[in-house]
């Protein structure tokens, strides 16, 4: 089955969307959108993951054998993620150290693996490059609009602590929203992360599904 | 994808295995330097931030001793002790570890608190970073006497720090922690200026 550029774009941003549709990589979905420059960056994050593991898969995909692709697609990823983790330590401090703790759960995102199996596996660089790029901004957005909501609710601003994504000159881009306002616990904690995740699915599934 | 003899797959993930080994300590060699001389540059900077008011002319980092898993900075000026950064951790946060640098003079009045390190939860707990709100800086000036006081707790226990909504586990953490930080140097003094 071979895809489209654009069919490739369709899918990982909307109709195969990892996070709405697939529902993968819950585990660092769940845990790091809590306010929307957190989900930026563990987005941006994951789809350099998702294009470095996709690019190299694709490129050995030949010399792997069916019964080890498994350890093998772990081996690759798990390396990759250790090699960023290295290279933010090394050169963009500031972002590592409120990101690091982060990074490894990329491991963790099936969406990943995922890729690997269903695509890079079975085509060839530049294909398996740009469902990468496409899943992983369509995580990167379903995470983002997660993470803005969960901070309009819980901390009643948008785009705090912006400095440490975007440096010094963002400091002062935080909105406040609502003043005094005095924060909707739920919202901040892991369960208000499923249910807000959850109404995101019923809008979209309410909206566009076809029947 | 070829299929084949299961010793062939062994062998085949053996060389991935080597392949991606290789690489990951490629890189960690190239960074490592990098990596431990920003850490270094990280360390200085909050020394240097707790201890802005105190006059100090060693290097508080490389005098630096341990102490019972303590880590501690001492500060002198002309030979003479001014003050004691020590660096603990407490386990009795909401999640994982809390690592803090307390800075103390040397009556054991408390210069400055700061969180280095923490995994509370966003938007409760995490008002015990400065950045977040000015919690931390209650410490401030505090004595050995106020710690050894029944009033040195949370408020839910009958104490004088305020917690946070929804969060007094965070701050009853740090608060404890803090003055088993000041006991510890009022029993540990000697040995900490002892050079």
């Amino acid at each position: 089955m071979k895809m489209t550029y654009q069919q490739i774009f369709q899918n990982g941003l909307w109709k195969n969307n990892q996070a709405l549709v697939a529902l993968l990589g819950l585990c660092p979905l769940l845990a790091v959108s809590n306010t929307l420059i957190n989900s930026l960056a563990l987005g941006i994050a994951t789809t350099l993951t998702l294009i470095l593991s996709n690019g190299c898969i694709s490129l050995v995909r030949s010399t792997i054998q069916a019964e080890i692709r498994l350890p093998l697609f772990v081996l690759i990823i798990a390396g990759i993620v250790t090699i960023i983790e290295l290279l933010m330590h090394a050169y963009f401090y500031q972002l590592y150290k409120t990101l690091g703790i982060f990074i490894p759960l990329i491991v963790t995102n099936c969406a990943i693996i995922g890729r690997a199996e269903v695509f890079a596996s079975k085509n060839s660089v530049l294909p398996s490059l740009l469902d990468g790029l496409a899943m992983g901004l369509g995580f990167s957005l379903a995470l983002a609009l997660l993470g803005g909501i969960r901070e309009i609710l819980s901390l009643g601003s948008l785009l705090s602590q912006a400095e440490l994504l975007f440096g010094e000159s963002a400091r002062y881009w935080e909105i406040v929203i609502v003043t005094d306002y005095s924060g909707l616990l739920l919202a901040a904690l892991p369960a208000g992360s499923f249910i807000a995740l959850g109404l995101m699915i019923a809008v979209k599934n309410a909206l566009f599904q076809k029947a | 994808m070829p299929t084949s003899t299961p010793l062939s797959a062994a062998f085949r993930l053996a060389c991935f295995s080597f392949v991606v080994i290789g690489l990951v300590s490629f890189v960690y060699q190239q960074t490592k330097d990098k990596i431990i001389q920003n850490e270094h540059q990280a360390l200085l900077q909050n020394l240097h931030s707790v201890l802005k008011e105190i006059p100090y002319d060693n290097k508080p980092d490389e005098d630096k001793i341990i102490i019972q898993k303590n880590i501690i900075y001492p500060a002198y000026y002309s030979g003479l002790a001014t003050a004691a950064v020590i660096e603990s951790t407490t386990a009795h946060g909401y999640s994982g570890d809390i690592k803090l640098l307390t800075a103390l003079d040397i009556t054991g009045k408390i210069i400055a608190v700061r969180i280095l390190n923490h995994h509370e939860t966003a938007g409760l707990g995490d008002k015990i970073e400065l950045r977040k709100s000015n919690w931390i800086l209650s410490f401030k000036d505090k004595s050995i006497a106020d710690m050894q006081s029944v009033q040195w707790a949370v408020k839910r226990d009958q104490g004088n720090f305020d917690q946070f909504t929804g969060a007094t586990i965070t701050p009853r953490a740090v608060v404890n922690e803090v003055k088993k930080v000041g006991l510890f140097f009022q029993q540990y003094k000697a040995q900490i200026f002892h050079q």
